[in-house]
């Protein structure tokens, strides 16, 4: 594997984690429980989209084939989506999406770090810009996770639901592929299995104070996106994402 | 929009350094810090801010339209008040 292509494979694994992210938040858009959730939400899913747009140029630049952002987004099938499993499961309920959301945004966060040090100067200068929001995101999850979780009894139980429904897709976070070995050596990317450690202390820490439990998967977390393999619920996001730029080609806004 | 949302907050932004928070609105949260958060995401998000109060609403305490002729109209015709007769100088901001 070249390094070129080393790097286009985890740009498109960062890109699609934040456009499919961005993507499913966006569907609480007016469908909130309050407008200041609805739009904090959605506040949260353009800054992902934004990443998105940043990342998927980039690999078609990397790539060298001429193709777009909009190429990457749109016009990709489902098993060549390497965004992970955690960000495509379904909204469900508040409780669903703020616990996706927290799992992934202390995630984001410790890899932006690791990132800031890279040697490659288009992912210093992305994990420069993107720190900021994403320090935001995880400190507003945050936030929730502490109040839902050491809420009402009714909070509560909703959460750790939530925590025992998506606990097994966060072992996939920190899967390293051949890719993750040739950049580690440049210099470019950090190790996930270091992240791993880091992100496990703090999410356990904030479980714990929140008052519900860490959930016991009894070893078993679920695998596939490194190679393509996905949920059923990615074809139905794409679906609804990409009807637009297939049905009509070229279209403008 | 049900009533079980949390406490009312009234909203006072801050649109650069120095001059005064102005009252934006209000949102609704269950402590001081959320409050604080909603308030960022629903009125600075075009960059509309440098600061941001946050205040229960019912610690406001308010006139009434009652108090309205004794408190108000006293000042309608004592025009002395502005200070109409001066020239501002050039580059005097806010004022």
């Amino acid at each position: 594997m070249t390094k070129e292509e080393a790097l286009y494979e985890f740009l498109i694994r960062l890109g699609d984690n934040a456009l499919i992210l961005g993507q499913r938040l966006g569907e609480w858009c007016g469908k909130a429980h309050q407008l200041e959730s609805d739009i904090a939400l959605t506040n949260v899913a353009l800054d992902q989209i934004g990443q998105a747009r940043l990342l998927l140029t980039e690999a078609g630049r990397i790539e060298g084939k001429g193709r777009t952002e909009d190429d990457l987004a749109y016009m990709r099938g489902e098993m060549d989506f390497r965004n992970n499993l955690l960000v495509e499961q379904d909204n469900g309920d508040f409780a669903h999406t703020i616990v996706r959301q927290y799992i992934f945004d202390v995630f984001q966060y410790h890899l932006l770090k690791g990132l800031q040090k890279s040697s490659n100067d288009f992912l210093k200068a992305y994990a420069d810009k993107s720190i900021k929001e994403v320090t935001y995101h995880r400190s507003l999850s945050h936030d929730w996770m502490l109040r839902l979780g050491d809420g009402t009894e009714l909070s509560h139980q909703k959460m750790q639901d939530a925590l025992d429904d998506l606990w097994e897709y966060t072992g996939e976070l920190f899967e390293m592929t051949e890719a993750d070995d040739v950049l580690i050596a440049e210099g470019m990317i950090p190790k996930l299995s270091d992240i791993k450690k880091i992100w496990e202390e703090e999410v356990e820490a904030t479980i714990q104070e929140a008052t519900l439990k860490v959930p016991d998967t009894l070893g078993f977390m679920a695998y596939g996106s490194r190679k393509g393999i996905h949920s059923e619920y990615l074809g139905y996001i794409l679906a609804e994402m990409q009807v637009l730029p297939r049905s009509m080609p070229d279209a403008k806004w | 929009m049900s009533t079980d949302q949390g406490m009312l907050w009234e909203v006072f932004v801050q649109a650069k350094p120095g001059i005064p928070h102005k009252h934006a609105g209000s949102v609704h949260a269950p402590d001081a810090e959320m409050a604080l958060k909603s308030a960022r995401d629903v009125y600075t998000r075009r960059r509309e801010g440098t600061s941001i109060w946050v205040v229960p609403a019912n610690m406001i305490s308010a006139t009434t339209e009652q108090d309205a002729d004794s408190f108000f109209d006293p000042a309608d015709d004592k025009v002395y008040r502005h200070p109409t007769f001066y020239t501002i100088p050039e580059g005097v901001k806010y004022l």
